[in-house]
């Protein structure tokens, strides 16, 4: 039996959630075959068989939260042969033969004395049984339990019998979709349902609210003029797809006038650590991404040093790997600044909580056409409302407030980010 | 606010839950501080609770045997009398090698001990107000609160501790009392009501409830009952105290059974009608923190209160009001900081009254297993049938089992008799592990043993016991 078990999930990262089983028990693996997904607070991990065999039991069931190093499952290698090229999962007819009626019990599964007299007597095996007791023990209320499931359903049971001939099939078609969280009312006419906090989203939560309690939350808003911005973007994206195959948004030219802004205003760059306070020299943008599993923030690492059609590959590659839930532990830590872009949903105004422990967050919203003043008369123009959210503690109203002024003027006028 | 400290987990409270909390977390590498404001660690448990209770217990059980039951070994003694300084200095030696034994601990694990009061101020500050005046401040990662208990007390009969005494003027009284007065026929009260009956206290326990151990398995309470009852002591149940008055160094206690009123005539009274949550320095309402119907700190199976990073543990919780419980939570929650997958159970949960003889449960009484509608067994065995228990003289009580009829599950356990406390363990670990009657009863047990009898109870249960 080689055990299976939680891989190392990333720095200080100890638990997940088991969120979907691809194999069950009983199934021929190959080698490489993903086994498992587990779902941590910031990414989802691919459990995959170590080598070929036969899944001969599974510890843990979906929804349960796992440790590092916790047993998943075992896997049977010398059953590998027996289940033949099923381990290929290409040919019904090579099942792995079926139970023969007669199970001799079980000695090296976890179980109760009594557990496995009453086991035997019934004549199955207790490594088939679930148990229930500390640290998955089978017990005799189990067994007893067992049999008696399995004397209420004989029909369905027949009929799994039948389905026996064609394991490989289905385990395909076991390998369910994800539960949806669409917000329909429930089958059995429940107003109300509870769900269990996934592991990510009681970390989102802890963090969130985290956030709101240490740091002294304030927000400043400005507008900026697109304008300028738009026309550039307009004049280049073509070019840029072509020469370099990018598809220029707006993100990064958002990302490189905030860097440059940062530079001018080191605090809201930094981190407060006890009694110290830690200037960072480097920017590490942090971009929140909206994935189906909730939100995440992976960040682009130097992106100082990075030209606009730099940035613009890093965050496209990202935000894929945010969306595919690939991102990797390297993504989600360091970040030193955040922006979030609530404009992409229709948001025109709002205040983003700080991701903490940074100090600041720039939120962008929806550009929209508006009647603006300038120069006496009344003009139309594409206008965007920006905040920033800043911890109070260290980042003084002034600095907050020149720092936003100082990123609006960067884009109002690109080409000063040139002679800066 | 300027020199606040920072630490991974401050505890407000070093009782049986706090130190261990404690300690759990230092095992794990959290830096960690206890706020203790007594003057040793321990808490209510090893101070004026289980510690000194049990050594009275044992120091007079000595001199009751001593007295009644050496004769039938062929122990002849003559002249038998005690001395109160000495059982009471006993008493106090042995709270300070448990006080200085967690102060050793402490050390050991690097533990830091905030002496003072603790105040949890929003934030997760807890601020310590020392003896002196000074107060240190601890910005902490994590907070646990562990702030205990404390007896209830009757409008009409306030603590003074000199002649209204609560657990802990009744481990200190300077003399035997005349005629004891136990209100609240419960652990505490049975327990000390024992101590003094011993030494030769006239002892009338007074409980509101019909029976005395109130909640308890009725064949339990029938037996301890009878058995009280034989040794001496004096219990009115269904009896309902209406009013009090002292006079002089006499306290007359006003009392009505079925309409019928009485005055009782005592030296002390003991008041022991229950404990509730106490939150010396938690400010529930200012801080925002969620408080159930009796004023216990509302917490999840992770021991998390609804404030972030704030933990609660033990009495403070609410539930059974038990150092055992206390400790795990303790642990549950330490666990928990550091990251780990835990969660409090609260299934296999035993509690125990150290009379004599003992009385020990885990799981569920018949009646609460009747409640759930549930079909069961009941298996029972008589230490009077067990041969360790006779060559021993100790022949009183039983071992019952209450199993689920259809898989055999343990549902509950309950033993009356000698050891009960440690004979209860074993069964506990099989609850533990969602054990049946017959996981026990095909389970060797050493012969003589009193342990026999809880093997022999569970066979009782698939009605194959040996020896009855």
């Amino acid at each position: 039996m080689l055990p299976i078990k939680v891989p190392p999930l990333g720095e200080s990262i100890v638990e997940a959630t088991v969120s979907r089983w691809l194999k069950k028990q009983g199934d021929a693996v190959a080698g490489g075959d993903t086994i498992v997904e587990l779902e941590t607070d910031k990414i989802t991990v691919e459990v995959p068989a170590p080598r070929a065999g036969v899944l001969s039991s599974l510890s843990v069931a979906e929804g349960d939260v796992v440790k590092v190093d916790q047993l998943l499952a075992e896997l049977d290698e010398a059953a590998v042969a027996a289940a033949g090229s099923s381990a290929d999962g290409d040919s019904a007819s090579n099942a792995a033969p079926g139970g023969t009626g007669t199970a001799t019990p079980s000695t090296d599964a976890k179980s109760s004395p009594a557990a496995r007299r009453v086991a035997a007597e019934a004549g199955i095996d207790v490594a088939g049984v679930k148990g229930t007791g500390r640290g998955g023990v089978v017990s005799k209320p189990d067994v007893v339990e067992h049999v008696a499931q399995a004397a209420e359903k004989p029909k369905s049971a027949e009929q799994r019998g039948s389905v026996d001939a064609a394991p490989a099939v289905e385990s395909r078609s076991d390998v369910t979709p994800k539960p949806s969280f669409v917000n329909a009312p429930s089958s059995n006419g429940e107003r109300e349902t509870r769900e269990k906090m996934t592991t990510r989203r009681k970390r989102i939560a802890e963090n969130l609210l985290q956030s709101q309690h240490a740091t002294a939350h304030l927000t400043t808003f400005n507008e900026i003029d697109m304008s300028a911005v738009n026309a550039l973007r307009e004049k280049m994206k073509e070019r840029v797809e072509k020469e370099h195959g990018v598809k220029l948004t707006f993100m990064p030219f958002f990302v490189k006038a905030t860097c440059m802004a940062l530079e001018g205003f080191p605090v809201v760059n930094a981190q407060i650590d006890a009694d110290s306070i830690i200037y960072k020299h480097y920017v590490n943008m942090g971009i929140a991404v909206a994935s189906d599993a909730g939100l995440v923030v992976p960040n682009i690492k130097d992106a100082h040093r990075k030209g606009v059609i730099e940035l613009s590959r890093d965050i496209g590659a990202v935000a894929k790997r945010a969306r595919d839930g690939k991102l990797s532990m390297d993504d989600l830590t360091g970040g030193t600044f955040t922006i979030t872009n609530g404009g992409v949903f229709g948001s025109l105004v709002s205040t983003p909580i700080i991701n903490y422990p940074q100090v600041g967050i720039l939120g962008l919203h929806k550009t929209q056409e508006r009647p603006i003043a300038m120069n006496g008369q009344v003009v139309i123009r594409p206008m965007m409302y920006v905040a920033l959210s800043y911890d109070h503690r260290i980042v003084d109203g002034q600095q907050a407030v020149l720092f936003l002024v100082r990123v609006k003027e960067l884009l109002e006028d690109p080409a000063t980010m040139l002679i800066s | 606010m300027a020199d606040a400290r920072s630490a991974d987990v401050v505890i407000i409270g070093g009782g049986p839950g706090g130190y261990v909390a404690a300690i759990r977390a230092a095992q794990l590498g959290l830096s960690t501080v206890c706020v203790e404001m007594d003057k040793t660690l321990g808490g209510t448990c090893v101070n004026v609770g289980c510690i000194p209770s049990k050594a009275l217990l044992t120091s007079t059980e000595h001199y009751e045997f001593a007295r009644l039951h050496a004769a039938e070994h062929g122990v002849k003694l003559a002249g038998v009398s005690f001395d109160l300084a000495v059982m009471m200095k006993r008493k106090d030696s042995v709270v300070g090698q448990n006080t200085k034994g967690i102060e050793f601990l402490f050390k050991k694990n690097k533990i830091e001990w905030a002496r003072g009061r603790g105040t949890l101020k929003p934030g997760n500050v807890v601020d310590v107000e020392g003896a002196d005046g000074q107060t240190n401040s601890f910005q902490a990662k994590h907070v646990i609160i562990a702030t205990g208990s404390i007896p209830v007390e009757l409008p009409f009969l306030k603590f003074d501790e000199k002649r209204i005494l609560s657990n802990i003027g009744a481990l200190v009284v300077p003399e035997v009392p005349k005629h004891l007065i136990v209100i609240g026929g419960g652990v505490i009260g049975l327990e000390l009501g024992s101590v003094w009956r011993r030494l030769g206290a006239k002892v009338t326990v007074v409980e509101l409830q019909p029976t005395i151990l109130p909640g308890n398995d009725a064949d339990v309470i029938k037996e301890a009952d009878k058995i009280f009852r034989k040794q001496g002591m004096e219990i009115r149940t269904g009896t309902k105290v209406t009013g009090a008055k002292q006079d002089g160094d006499r306290v007359l206690v006003d009392i009505d059974t079925d309409g019928k009123a009485e005055t009782l005539d005592a030296d002390y009274v003991l008041v022991s009608v229950g404990r509730k949550p106490w939150l010396t320095g938690i400010d529930a309402t200012a801080l925002g923190l969620e408080l159930g119907e009796r004023g216990e700190i509302v917490v999840d199976a992770e021991m998390r209160t609804n404030l972030p990073n704030v933990f609660a543990i033990g009495d403070a919780v609410g539930g059974k009001l038990l150092a055992h419980k206390a400790e795990e939570e303790g642990v549950v929650a330490a666990e928990v900081i550091a990251g780990h997958h835990a969660r409090m159970d609260y299934k296999s949960m035993p509690s125990v009254v150290y009379t004599s003889p003992e009385i020990a449960t885990v799981g569920l009484a018949e009646h609460e297993v009747k409640a759930t509608g549930r079909e069961y067994k009941v298996g029972k065995f008589p230490f009077s049938a067990n041969g360790r228990a006779r060559t021993m003289a100790q022949t009183s009580g039983f071992v019952k089992f209450i199993a689920d009829a259809a898989t055999d599950e343990l549902l509950g356990c309950h033993i009356i008799g000698l050891n009960a406390a440690d004979l209860i363990q074993e069964v506990v670990l099989a609850v533990e592990y969602r054990g049946s009657s017959e996981d026990i009863g095909i389970t060797v047990h050493s012969h003589p043993t009193l342990s026999e009898t809880v093997k022999e109870a569970a066979l009782g249960v698939l009605g194959r016991s040996i020896h009855i």
